[in-house]
């Protein structure tokens, strides 16, 4: 059987990303088919992740196909100590796809190394997760109608956020100047300013979230400044309400601006943006199982 | 009479691989890395050489063993500049100087505690995306370590 995993966005190229893009726009038109029907997925989810989970399993189930899984390592055999090898050399014998969620960086590309069957990386710790990426620019596509020369402003966590990494990274063929909006403490990690320099593509950073920032942006990408990433909680009580999002700031933005977030969001966008109509994070979650389905039959080379 | 004092300190070989200017420090990981207990055939090994170079220098001769050229490169990481003779019917035939390899499979370990590496029964593999500064990046967990901060297997 033909293997090519999904394990992380940067081995794809522009035209991978275009064309899954694509098939994302074609699903959403035809979210129900029968195109993987007497196919059998499963769903590893070595550590619980209920929204991405119930996501992936909509995508399957509206193609037609049929899952197996679980849903807690706890349950499983890894909780007596079967290496991770076993575990899915296994599980190739049984299904035709995997999807996989681990606690361990580099778990998926493992995975896709032993396995018979494609893998698509559901999470691999605080590495990839390449279908959140995904999700993410065609949101970010379909409101702006291009991926090209957008103004995108980053604000929260952008030194463990992989979402924020991997949206760099995936954004970087499309010509995309980014604001990044961040504590002192949480600051884009340098490898990824190398990146950027690397790719020429000029980039902002700033301590301030401010209308200001706002204003000049396409996109607005909100992530949760998490308590536990901090040493110093009196810097974590500094900033925790100081990167919150509400409906004010949005007055004079761009009429084109839209609000993305991975979710789940606690105190960062005041709840009365989400009557805004540039408030999107919700729409973005559907997009999740558009984007998923383009996956799917993306590496079982379905057509 | 100091002149004749001085005597060679190491036997020539007759054929072989001599390892000239390998750091003392580094010298018996570098007899690790080379597997060379795994060797049935002659060895001298010197430690704490006087150089002129480098002070105090380990050397290898190694009978009748030609490595292969990912074999040798494993040792670029700990010894950078040292320089391999090839050596036969007790004539130098070839000077070779290490290089880093594009990949190291199983040498490195990996420093992120979370990586899959550092917790399945399984070969580190590394790319080096940087051979002037020497950079490696995992394969797996796609975390980047500095040369200061190796640490070998």
């Amino acid at each position: 059987m033909k293997k090519e995993s999904f394990v992380s966005i940067a081995d794809c190229s522009k035209d991978d990303i275009i064309r899954l893009i694509g098939k994302a726009e074609y699903f959403e038109q035809n979210p129900n088919q029968k195109l993987l029907e007497g196919k059998v997925c499963a769903t590893l989810f070595f550590e619980p992740s209920t929204r991405t989970r119930l996501s992936f399993e909509t995508a399957v189930n509206r193609l037609g196909g049929r899952i197996i899984g679980f849903t807690d390592a706890a349950t499983t055999s890894s909780s007596k100590g079967e290496i991770l090898k076993d575990t899915i050399k296994m599980v190739s014998n049984y299904a035709d796809l995997i999807i996989m969620r681990h606690h361990l960086e580099g778990a998926a590309r493992y995975a896709a190394e032993v396995s018979t069957i494609p893998i698509i990386n559901a999470g691999d710790g605080a590495n990839q997760h390449p279908s959140q990426t995904l999700l993410d620019m065609y949101s970010i596509y379909k409101t702006q109608g291009s991926l090209e020369n957008l103004q995108i402003t980053l604000v929260g966590d952008l030194k463990y956020g992989r979402t924020v990494h991997s949206l760099i990274s995936g954004m970087s063929h499309f010509n995309p100047t980014f604001h990044l909006v961040a504590p002192e403490e949480l600051r884009i990690p340098d490898i990824y300013k190398q990146f950027m320099e690397s790719h020429n593509i000029p980039y902002y950073e700033y301590c301030d979230f401010s209308e200001k920032v706002i204003n000049q942006s396409d996109i607005l990408y909100m992530t949760r400044v998490q308590r536990e990433r901090f040493t110093d909680l009196m810097e974590y009580e500094k900033v925790k309400n100081i990167y919150v999002l509400n409906n004010k700031m949005l007055d004079t933005c761009k009429e084109n601006l839209r609000i993305l977030h991975p979710l789940p969001r606690v105190n960062e966008i005041a709840y009365d943006v989400d009557d805004n109509p540039k408030a999107y994070y919700f729409e973005q979650a559907r997009n999740g199982i558009y984007a998923r389905q383009a996956i799917i039959c993306s590496v079982l080379e379905i057509e | 009479m100091g002149v004749k004092k001085k005597e060679l300190k190491v036997a020539a070989l007759e054929n072989g691989t001599a390892i000239d200017h390998i750091p003392s420090e580094q010298l018996f990981k570098v007899v690790s890395l080379l597997e060379i207990e795994k060797l049935s055939t002659p060895v001298t090994i010197g430690y704490n050489l006087d150089s002129k170079k480098m002070n105090k220098k380990g050397i290898l001769k190694i009978s009748d063993k030609f490595f292969e050229e990912d074999e040798i490169n494993r040792i670029s990481l700990i010894a950078p500049n040292v320089k391999l003779n090839i050596i036969r019917d007790y004539e130098v035939i070839e000077k070779k100087l290490v290089a880093l390899p594009d990949e190291l499979l199983g040498i490195v370990k990996c420093n992120n505690p979370k990586c899959i590496t550092n917790n399945e029964p399984m070969k580190t593999h590394f790319k080096v995306i940087d051979k002037k500064d020497v950079i490696l990046k995992c394969q797996y967990c796609e975390m980047k370590t500095k040369k200061e901060d190796i640490v070998l297997l």
